[in-house]
């Protein structure tokens, strides 16, 4: 029964771990996003004034 | 893309919770013990379905690969990204379980099996793959090179299917089995592809949204 446990912790550890990751990149990418996005309304924005 | 987006977020997430927890409710509690291997038979419940969804994940590369070398269009290209590493992932558990499988029923966690040996050539030719697009960012021209290794790579697949009969090795061939196994292992299936599913889904936002930052860069520093 040890073995059986062991790789199923073993299967939601990866899996866990990867979700994480996939998360983490991904709120990191939304920050980028939304900052460049800002960055060049502030632009427009200053150069039609 | 755009047509999946909401059933891929709203939905996608909670029916693959789901189906999970179904999965191992009857890995646990509903399938009885194999007669000669005992408990750790179970572990085949995920090793089958993880070595599913790694084969449909690289069928998925080489065919992305294909229509990007041969249309050049950017969304099978990131297709075929996201397949690769998703199919990675898969492919690490189907090593894990079946190495931890093995120590009771062979006792030995890794041995030179001819379909041993083809999973970890396949392990290998999807890694280099994936480290290929990881190190060489947008240059189209390694981008071309990693689909050709892309399409190169799921020629293992027939050969590791085959291996057990060609080169008779060891690993267990699957002929029949009881109904609640195959019940088990149906559950089991229909998880891991949900599974499957979302992570592909995730992966391809996150290299999108890659791309649309580039195109942001871009285009501030074409304003400036």
């Amino acid at each position: 029964m040890q073995y059986l446990f062991a790789a199923f912790c073993a299967v939601w550890i990866v899996l866990f771990l990867y979700l994480l990751s996939l998360s983490r990149r991904q709120r990191a990418l939304s920050r980028e996003v939304e900052a460049l996005r800002h960055m060049m309304e502030r632009k427009n924005t200053s150069g039609a004034s | 893309m755009k047509k999946f987006a909401p059933f891929a977020d709203n939905i996608l997430p909670w029916l693959t919770c789901l189906t999970m927890l179904t999965a191992l409710a009857a890995v646990f509690l509903y399938v009885p013990n194999e007669q000669v291997q005992g408990a750790p038979q179970r572990i085949f419940y995920f090793h089958l379905p993880a070595a599913w969804n790694t084969f449909l994940g690289f069928f998925i590369v080489a065919g992305a690969s294909a229509s990007y070398l041969w249309q050049g269009d950017r969304f099978s290209d990131l297709l075929a990204q996201a397949a690769a590493e998703v199919g990675m992932l898969f492919c690490t558990l189907v090593l894990i379980t079946g190495s931890i499988w093995a120590r009771p029923i062979w006792g030995v966690w890794w041995t030179w099996d001819p379909r041993l040996t083809m999973v970890a050539i396949l392990w290998t030719i999807y890694a280099a793959y994936v480290l290929l697009r990881v190190l060489a960012g947008d240059n189209e021209l390694i981008a071309r090179y990693a689909a050709v290794l892309g399409i190169v790579g799921v020629l293992d697949i027939p050969i590791l299917y085959v291996a057990v009969r060609l080169w008779r090795g060891i690993h267990p061939k699957v002929e029949r089995m009881a109904p609640e196994m195959a019940w088990t292992l149906l559950v089991c299936t229909g998880a891991f592809l949900c599974l499957f599913a979302w992570l592909l889904w995730l992966r391809l936002r996150s290299l999108k949204l890659q791309d649309e930052i580039a195109a942001l860069r871009r285009e501030a520093l074409t304003s400036s």
